[in-house]
């Protein structure tokens, strides 16, 4: 078990190939691709700008901070039909902000009660065990549960890291 | 201002009471005597105890309430107003500013604190009403201050505190304040053991040899602590100074921000908002039609759509226009304590306080100004000898003054202190090779080498200024305002500090370019002239990045390679000549689209550190362009072009 406590209810999501599942609760909406801004000198995880009607919000690939193989970051040409622009709230830097990130295709909302959640094995792990917060099983298939909030913070202690060396 | 956490309002409602008290003891300062400040003061304690008692604040309700008590004396005619008790209530002002900071959460070092500031205000009181010394600190009455703590057996052994109390009190008058907090549960209490400890305040002309001959049979195991009295309220200053400004520290990122506006700009914006709803359906009205939509009526809709939006843009704009009455005050304070930490006597002078600037230029204002004035205060002005033997009047003046000009505000701090030294800092700028020895410069231009990062007059570093921040932080600051600032100084006379500032933040008028497959705003004030770049410079590589514009050498930046963009090239590209101060340089572009107005917004955390971008806005089409910022733009190209310089002057 990990020590984690789980969210009541998640979306799952595909991205590269993988599944994905992130706190229902946090997530505002979910959007058709809009036309995406490139922000140049940006670190790849979150390099673009979408308008959120009336709102500049950040775009986020996850594919990219887990380092997956094909990632494309978010001005890629890649996006297919199904791609889709899920709009979380998270907190950033302590503030709290909103952010969209790029999901292959989004499936449904679930909910977690009586599903168990199992720690990110530490070996055997192509990506990095600690953006993790844990592993579960649904339908016969592994769903990654990411920890945004790592995620972004690391992020922004890198944009900080590259922005100090400029 | 939300109305459903009263707590959140009695915070707002405390943090306006307390600038009100503070302005009014500041007047207080130059007026010992106006009956008006007076009662203004006590009005302002005595709201804020009671307000703070109901809205369950006890801690600062009591602590309110002494020194509530003491301007009701002031009050009275039973004490005066000196400068020493006008200092303690101020230094009381912090603490209690601390106490709703810290809310229930009040910690013990807190407490001690506010002890220490209550000894000291009786102190204060005691001292108006003796009437003795004319105001002046150097008078306090001579005593004493014991703190002492008999040894756990004492009791067993025979001493009894009470008859100690008894020959203090023999000795003069005597303040005593017994101390509980050691005292234990009642089932852990050791019936002989003494558990209190003691401060007393002993006034009088009393040897230390008296008082010691008190505990003469206990002093070599006890704890007592004598110390003369005079030296107790600047320690109070002095240690009360650490806490209050951690806690403020802490305090300020959960603040809540509310702005005050004036009911008829609310009305106004009232109005257009019901003008807009009645548009609105008009609009709806149109769209529910069936069949072809009359293109006359849709226009006309979309006309007072048009208006209505100007209208709101203005008058919401409107409101956030704040006087800078609400900046300067807070410097009223800074300026006190800067002449007491320097031993100078400074008088500040306020000009143009109605003048309206941007709330956002207000709050960003703060912190240089802050720097600028302790520059002129330690820096600028003389101690009184020294201005005295120049001739000039031994109080010195610092003046703050705002006013429109244009679409720009023009703030300005002067001093008539000893004013720049021309020579030190040319000395300064050769020695650093800022300069070629012996250059000719303007003195606009001398004077700006002050804001060169690392640049200082090291003998003029002291523990008030130089605190790490430098003029070019300051310079930066206002920059990120879109601002400019401007030096003039006669040597003997004083010096003027005058910042330009822009009248609003979020609406700017852009020049879009294309540079690739992205668009990009320039802000308009930013460009100078627009260019085709030369045939020959297409070609070129990275070598030398020079335009000659009329004589002159432009440095200039593709910013298709800054961008790294693979979309094709146009053929023909364009140059945006833009110009910061005295800096110009020139940024490539594939397009000039033209010009539009931008409603600015600013970068999430995750793309804030890039630098070259100021924020972002969205276009007509919805699409989200990023505006350039043209100050690290241009500082960018100008590290770059002293970096070729200096690899040239190697090659040769």
């Amino acid at each position: 078990m990990s020590a984690y406590s789980a969210p009541e209810r998640v979306l799952t999501f595909a991205l590269g190939g993988e599944m994905f599942a992130i706190d229902a609760q946090c997530v505002r909406e979910i959007l058709e691709v809009p036309s995406i801004t490139r922000v140049p000198g940006a670190m790849g995880f979150a390099n673009g700008l979408i308008n959120v009607r009336g709102a500049i919000v950040p775009l986020a690939d996850l594919a990219v901070a887990f380092g997956m193989a094909g990632a494309i970051g978010v001005t890629g040409a890649g996006h297919g039909e199904d791609t889709r622009v899920i709009v979380i709230e998270a907190e950033v830097g302590g503030e709290p902000s909103t952010i969209g990130i790029l999901a292959d295709k989004v499936h449904d909302v679930a909910a977690m009660e009586g599903m168990s959640i199992e720690d990110a094995p530490t070996v055997g792990m192509r990506w990095r065990a600690d953006f993790i917060r844990g592993i579960t099983r649904r339908n016969g298939q592994f769903v990654i549960l990411p920890d945004l909030d790592l995620i972004l913070a690391d992020s922004l202690a890198q944009a900080a890291k590259v922005s100090a060396a400029a | 201002m939300s109305q459903d956490d009263p707590i959140a309002a009695f915070r707002v409602e405390a943090g306006d009471l307390l600038e009100q008290v503070e302005h009014a003891l500041l007047d207080l300062m130059g007026d010992p005597g106006n009956r008006d400040l007076i009662d203004e003061v006590f009005r302002g304690l005595h709201t804020l105890k009671g307000s703070g008692a109901m809205f369950g604040f006890d801690g600062l309700a009591g602590f309110t309430h002494h020194c509530e008590t003491a301007f009701d004396r002031v009050r009275k005619g039973l004490a005066r107003a000196t400068q020493g008790l006008i200092g303690v209530v101020l230094s009381a002002r912090d603490h209690m500013q601390a106490l709703i900071d810290a809310g229930d959460a009040a910690s013990p070092a807190l407490v001690q604190a506010g002890e220490a500031i209550l000894a000291a205000l009786h102190q204060a009181v005691r001292e108006g009403e003796d009437g003795a010394g004319d105001g002046a600190v150097a008078a306090v009455e001579k005593g004493w201050r014991l703190r002492f703590k008999l040894p756990a057996g004492a009791m067993a052994n025979g001493t009894n505190p009470l008859p100690l109390l008894d020959e203090l009190r023999e000795l003069g008058e005597a303040r005593i304040t017994p101390h509980w907090e050691d005292l234990p549960a009642l089932d852990q209490m050791v019936p002989t053991q003494c558990y209190v400890w003691w401060d007393v305040e002993l006034l009088g002309d009393i040897a230390r040899e008296d008082i010691e001959d008190v505990f003469i049979f206990v002093i070599d195991d006890m704890e007592l602590s004598i110390t003369p009295m005079q030296d107790e309220p600047i320690a109070v200053a002095e240690s009360e100074a650490e806490p209050v400004a951690a806690s403020a520290a802490k305090a300020v990122p959960t603040a809540t921000e509310s702005v005050r506006v004036a009911a008829e700009r609310l009305d106004e914006l009232m109005n257009r908002v019901g003008e807009l709803v009645i548009a609105q359906s008009r609009l709806a009205q149109i769209a529910a039609t069936n069949g072809a939509i009359n293109a006359l009526t849709l226009r006309a809709v979309s006309e007072d759509i048009e208006r209505l939006s100007a209208e709101l843009r203005d008058t919401t704009m409107a409101m956030r226009m704040m006087p800078v009455a609400n900046l300067f005050g807070r410097f009223r304070r800074l300026v006190h304590d800067l002449a007491r930490e320097t031993g100078k006597s400074i008088e500040l002078v306020t000009e143009g306080e109605a003048t309206e600037v941007d709330k956002t230029v207000i709050e960003r204002l703060a912190d240089p100004m802050i720097h600028l004035i302790r520059n002129s205060c330690d820096h600028g002005l003389e101690s009184a000898d020294e201005r005295v033997a120049a001739g000039k009047p031994a109080v010195g003046r610092l003046t703050l003054s705002a006013r429109q000009a244009g679409g720009e505000v023009l703030i300005a701090i002067s001093d008539d202190g000893r004013g720049i030294n021309r020579a030190r800092v040319r000395q300064k700028a050769e020695a650093q090779g800022l300069i070629a020895p012996g250059a000719v410069l303007s003195d606009n231009d001398l004077f700006q080498l002050i804001f060169a990062p690392g640049f200082s007059t090291a003998a003029a570093i002291t523990n008030l200024s130089g605190r790490g921040v430098g003029m070019d932080v300051v310079k930066r600051s206002i920059e990120t305002l879109r601002g400019t600032i401007d030096i003039a100084s006669t040597e003997g006379g004083g010096s003027t500090m005058t910042l330009h500032l822009p009248l609003t933040l979020a609406i700017v008028e852009c020049m879009l370019v294309r540079v690739g497959d992205g668009r990009y705003a320039i802000p308009l004030s930013a460009v100078e002239e627009c260019l085709e770049l030369p045939a020959m410079e297409v070609a070129a590589t990275n070598k030398r990045n020079f335009l000659d514009i009329r004589g002159e050498l432009v440095p200039y930046v593709r910013l298709r390679d800054s961008f790294a963009t693979d979309h094709p090239a146009d053929l023909f590209q364009k140059v945006v000549i833009v110009g910061l101060g005295r800096a110009r340089v020139g940024l490539v572009v594939d397009q000039i689209i033209g010009n539009t107005q931008t409603v600015i917004k600013s970068l999430s955390r995750l793309h804030a550190g890039i630098g070259s971008f100021s924020g972002a806005t969205i276009l007509g089409d919805g699409e989200v362009a990023l505006i350039l910022d043209v100050a690290n733009l241009v500082a960018a190209a100008q590290k770059n072009q002293r970096a070729v310089a200096d690899r040239a002057g190697e090659a040769a």
